[in-house]
């Protein structure tokens, strides 16, 4: 309470000019000064009126000083109080718009209103988490959860932030989906608009020249999934049931969609078989044909993306089949099964539930995936890439790309729901508890040596691409000028020294360091918070917590370009202004990656006996105390791996940023593409080369120190690879 | 030194029902811990004792009813503020942690100051004979000195009461004697307060002041040791604690608190505990029944039909009118057969009636 009437009386209420982190209102006039003045003198010189009611509800609770903590009174007061405020504060927020009030009836009501809305600042953050707490506190007091006030504050908390920076962006979108192009509603113009044959146009399979985006999306996205099914099986059965010696070459390869930009691949493919590519060139030598734009589109995007996401399938099934009981098909043999009958009657069908998974999620990162169609599209257009251009692009069309967002979100949601449906929470358990003894028979023979020999182009495919991104990375002009150079790296990455020290004289350096800090200014908060929910998960329980699980794990189905259509659409306005700010990108990444640190949290936690913390209940800690002394502490290799995991996944992510950067806030991936949309290729590969290797280094570094840290508990390997399946969304 | 705040329990019509079930945990249960007692919650997997004992703990919160620790309501206090440690199965020590920081643990959230902890966590690890090993991991200890630390770190904070959900059920069974007399000299010496659940009842019978025997989420009986294996309240204490022979009897009058009982031919004269005239069930424990060559009077004739030698004993199944009954013959010289005649006598503080 006393930080809600801090920042109620002595932080400025809106958001000033120069953003969130600077001080200088400190000497503007403050605190009088109409722009920086926190609502308490807002309020008293008769500026903001509307904000005076939130000042008395804060000192209300006052009242209540000394009375025990289970009188019903204490309870139903500070609940009103809660939500009354939540309520005025919310609606004094989306009530006043930029232009006065935002609904007509108000209008009406109160007359033309005077003055312009503005972004909250941290002032009106405290009163909101103020309120919160003051809400949780009364709730907590008539005795939910155990009335313990940090649960149910902490529960209040995550509410608050899934909805304010997932539904709400979400709903904004899909509301800016029904204005026309003169300002109004209009459910008819957004039928017209969802059902247009731009979407859902079947004409190429008439003969015609193209087809709707959905199809194409949904098409590329059925095969990609399939594919990387069955390449991720063929893996798995590898690493698991031969005693092939590229075994471990195979675990390593896993980790890296995670390093991995997701246009790089993209890049490669462009590289080895675009117009001037190797394989192009060589092949038009070889035969004497005209060299062709053939990869560009579906084929290219399909070799692209088999080779980004088989990785992730792999990850998925290696612990379904590792988890096939090896006695089961140690019985199968016993009744006079053979290999190949085992394997079809019973290896098989016991991993069914991985293999509907595995395609899930290969069908969900097919759908999200926006750098690929973006650098190999060509006219093959996918929803995420057509909703790039319906933003950027010259129609500067919101309604369009809400539209087209939309129909991305049903395709993915419905995915995303088919899996929680039909697997229910067992999506990546293995066998738990003690392992059986036995051993996996070995394959039949022509299994082994087909898979063998898929597995081993698969891998000199990879080998090839990533060996072609770091060769182009020193090549003058692929395709034109083979000699060898370090041009791009000294155009991206020069240092000189001038009257000032270190002068970073390089192009990309601006956005390297931007990118650095804000992936790590995000990697805290994103593996507090998952971690938070996860012990919320975990170890409470309280009503809806289905519900509130489904809710936090959603952002993980939620592609990337939707929500950074719905944060510009959302955020572009007050009262949460911050489009263009370093915040938007922060924010957008604490969201975005939030599933990987709950999914990591889950994961350790579920290993930690629940007897830990209960006894530290019964030795006189409370909740918080035991959240901070006895789990974190147990939990500080999953937090090391969220952490970097989540820099990591910041460090690489294009999709939602790239609607979300500014001039001043520029990001690796996002120049990294505009060199690309410039034919630039040169920088941008030496670029991505930069970034993979300071990827590996940060992994490496970190699994140096989680090896060392380990302090003697089992399953540290079991959620280091769920947070890779998880990394790799 | 350590001291005890020994204070008295209560349970007054206390019932929980877990959510999303229908059935009750515990049904209607109201129980009274004298202090300074050690009192054993004693019963089948399932029965709801182990739900009793995190509810004292405030771990589980009770749908219904009223719980009194030390003569205060403590019912709707979670676990950090209610005065009372617990030792858990699994022992629960923080891995991150050492020995003299489990212990110390607890302390630190009382407000004493950092002297004193340490002082009061050191007479902890003395009182268990721990005191060189403060700088230990806990894994690096052994399953018995861990459970030591569990009791070490739970009795410095000088609980009101003092909580034991099966401590002994990881450890190999020498250690359990051991173990399971330490425990009790500690209590009888401090005085303290204790709740131990179990499922083992010879370990019940071992170390408490009372027993409170536990079914179906409802308390089946409540007595010292001795009451409870000599004259069990109904057959499922009979049975549950200790063996026994349970038939079908016939009371055919009573007088003055002793019935008349016909066993077939036996007609015996028992206390008539509550039974009525008419179709009754005795308990028999197996070493109360005594084995006589060929029949006399007043026994039970019965032919052996298996005869085990255990070293210390024999046991014999006997076929009778009355069903088959299992005898244990301390004679193991006694040159008893399969096939034998014999007659089984009941001496006078043997057989019990029990209520169904």
């Amino acid at each position: 309470m006393a930080v809600g009437l801090a920042g109620f009386a002595l932080l400025p209420w809106y958001m000033l000019d120069d953003g969130l982190f600077s001080f200088e209102w400190l000497l503007n006039g403050y605190p009088f000064d109409k722009n920086s003045a926190p609502a308490l003198f807002l309020a008293l010189q008769g500026h903001k009126l509307w904000l005076a009611p939130m000042g008395l509800l804060l000192l209300l609770p006052l009242s209540l000083w000394g009375r025990p903590k289970n009188d019903p009174v204490f309870a139903n007061v500070l609940i009103a109080v809660g939500v009354a405020g939540l309520i005025w504060f919310f609606a004094q927020g989306f009530g006043i718009s930029l232009r006065g009030w935002n609904f007509g009836f108000l209008n009406e009501l109160f007359g033309k209103f005077p003055d312009r809305q503005f972004g909250m600042g941290w002032g009106a953050v405290f009163v909101g988490c103020a309120f919160l707490f003051l809400l949780a506190l009364g709730i907590a007091a008539r005795g939910a959860v155990g009335g313990d006030v940090f649960v149910v504050s902490s529960i209040g908390l995550i509410i608050g932030l899934v909805t304010l920076f997932i539904f709400m962006p979400v709903v904004k979108m899909l509301g800016s989906a029904l204005v026309t192009e003169d300002g109004g509603y209009s459910a008819s113009s957004f039928l017209g608009k969802f059902l247009s044959s731009r979407i859902w146009g079947l004409e190429c399979i008439m003969g015609g020249s193209r087809c709707g985006v959905a199809w194409n999306s949904l098409f590329l996205a059925l095969v990609v999934g399939f594919v990387t099914t069955l390449l991720g099986l063929v893996f798995a059965l590898i690493a698991t049931r031969t005693n092939a010696r590229f075994q471990k070459v195979l675990r390593a390869l896993t980790v890296l969609p995670v390093i991995t930009p997701p246009f790089v691949i993209g890049l490669a493919i462009i590289l080895l078989f675009g117009l001037s590519g190797v394989f192009t060139q060589g092949w038009a030598e070889l035969f004497d044909t005209q060299p062709t734009r053939w990869v560009y589109g579906l084929p290219g995007l399909l070799i692209a993306q088999t080779l980004a996401f088989t990785p992730i399938a792999f990850l998925v099934l290696i612990g379904v089949v590792e988890g096939v009981s090896p006695s089961m098909e140690e019985a199968a043999q016993t009744l006079r099964a053979n290999r190949w009958q085992t394997f079809w009657t019973v290896s098989l069908p016991l991993m069914r539930p991985g293999l509907a998974n595995a395609f899930l999620l290969g069908f969900i990162e097919s759908m999200a995936d926006f750098g690929n169609p973006l650098v190999l599209g060509g006219n093959f257009d996918v929803l995420s890439t057509e909703i790039f251009f319906a933003i950027v692009g010259a129609q500067y069309d919101q309604a369009q790309a809400a539209v087209l967002a939309i129909v991305l979100l049903l395709f993915t949601l419905t995915a995303f729901y088919a899996q929680r449906f039909w697997l229910g929470n067992k999506s990546y358990t293995t066998v738990a508890g003690k392992g059986d003894a036995g051993m996996h028979p070995p394959l039949p023979r022509a299994l082994t040596l087909g898979i063998g020999s898929i597995a081993a182009f698969w891998l000199l495919l990879t080998v090839i691409v990533y060996c072609t991104i770091f060769y182009a990375s020193f090549v003058k002009l692929w395709g034109v000028d083979a000699s060898l150079t370090l041009d791009h790296y000294v155009q991206a990455f020069a240092i000189g020294w001038n009257e000032f020290g270190i002068h970073w004289k390089g192009s990309a350096w601006d956005s390297f360091f931007t990118t650095l800090w804000i992936a790590l200014i995000s990697a805290l908060p994103t593996a507090l918070i998952g971690l938070l929910t996860a012990y919320l998960l975990v170890r409470q329980s309280f009503a809806g917590k289905a519900a509130f699980e489904f809710g936090t794990m959603l952002s993980f189905a939620i592609p990337g370009t939707v929500i950074g259509v719905s944060y510009v659409i959302a955020f572009n306005v007050p009262p949460i202004e911050i489009t263009g700010t370093a915040i938007i990108l922060i924010i957008s990444f604490i969201f975005r990656n939030m599933p990987v640190g709950v999914r990591a949290g889950v994961a350790s936690m579920s290993q930690l006996d629940r007897s830990l913390d209960e006894s530290s209940l019964t030795l006189g800690a409370n909740s918080f105390q035991t959240f901070i002394r006895i789990i974190l502490p147990l939990l500080r290799p999953a937090i090391l791996a969220a952490l970097v995991y989540s820099f990591v996944r910041a460090m690489t992510a294009i999709s939602a940023v790239i609607f979300l950067v500014s001039a001043r806030y520029d990001l690796s991936t996002s120049y990294i593409v505009g060199r690309v949309e410039n034919n630039e290729y040169g920088i941008a590969i030496a670029y991505s080369t930069a970034l993979i290797f300071v990827m590996l280094l940060v992994i490496g570094l970190m699994q140096l120190i989680v090896g060392r840290r380990d302090i003697g508990r089992r399953g540290q390997a079991g959620s280091a690879r769920q947070l890779q399946v998880a990394g790799g969304g | 030194m350590i001291k005890s705040n020994a204070a008295s329990v209560e349970f007054r019509n206390v019932s929980k029902v877990y959510p999303g079930s229908r059935v009750a945990a515990v049904d209607n249960v109201s129980i009274h811990v004298e202090e300074g007692r050690l009192v054993t919650l004693l019963g089948p997997s399932g029965c709801g004792k182990t739900t009793t004992l995190r509810m004292i703990a405030g771990l589980e919160f009770v749908t219904s009813g009223q719980i009194i620790i030390g003569g205060k309501d403590v019912t709707t206090l979670p676990a950090t503020e209610r005065d009372v440690s617990m030792v858990f199965q699994s022992y629960a020590l923080f891995p991150h942690m050492t020995v003299r920081e489990n212990v110390e643990y607890g302390l630190k959230f009382s407000g004493f100051p950092k002297r004193e902890i340490a002082d009061r966590a050191m007479a902890g690890l003395t009182l268990v004979g721990l005191q060189d090993y403060g700088a230990r991991l806990p894994s690096q200890l052994s399953g018995g000195q861990q459970q030591r630390v569990a009791v070490a770190r739970a009795l410095v904070l000088e609980p009101q009461v003092l909580l034991f959900d099966e401590p002994l059920s990881n450890l190999d069974a020498k250690l359990r004697r051991q173990v399971r007399e330490d425990i009790r000299d500690i209590q009888t010496k401090l005085g303290l307060t204790v709740v131990y659940v179990t499922h083992d009842q010879e370990e019940a019978l071992a170390v408490s002041d009372r027993i409170i025997v536990m079914n179906n989420a409802v308390v089946a009986q409540e007595g010292t040791p001795r009451e409870l294996y000599d004259a069990p309240a109904n057959t499922f204490v009979a049975d549950f604690i200790g063996e026994a022979n349970l038939l079908n009897c016939e009371i055919t009058k009573i007088k003055a608190g002793i019935a008349s009982v016909r066993l077939g031919p036996v007609k015996l004269d028992l206390p008539a505990r509550g039974q009525a005239v008419g179709p009754a069930r005795l308990a028999i424990r197996p070493n109360r029944i005594n084995l006589v060559k060929g029949s006399t009077k007043n026994t039970l004739p019965a032919t052996l039909s298996k005869v085990t030698y255990v070293g210390k004993h024999l046991e014999c199944m006997a076929m009778t009118e009355a069903g088959p009954i299992f005898a244990l013959c301390n004679d193991v010289d006694a040159a008893f057969k399969p096939g034998d005649k014999v007659g089984l006598d009941f001496p006078g503080r043997g057989p019990v009636l029990v209520a169904e």
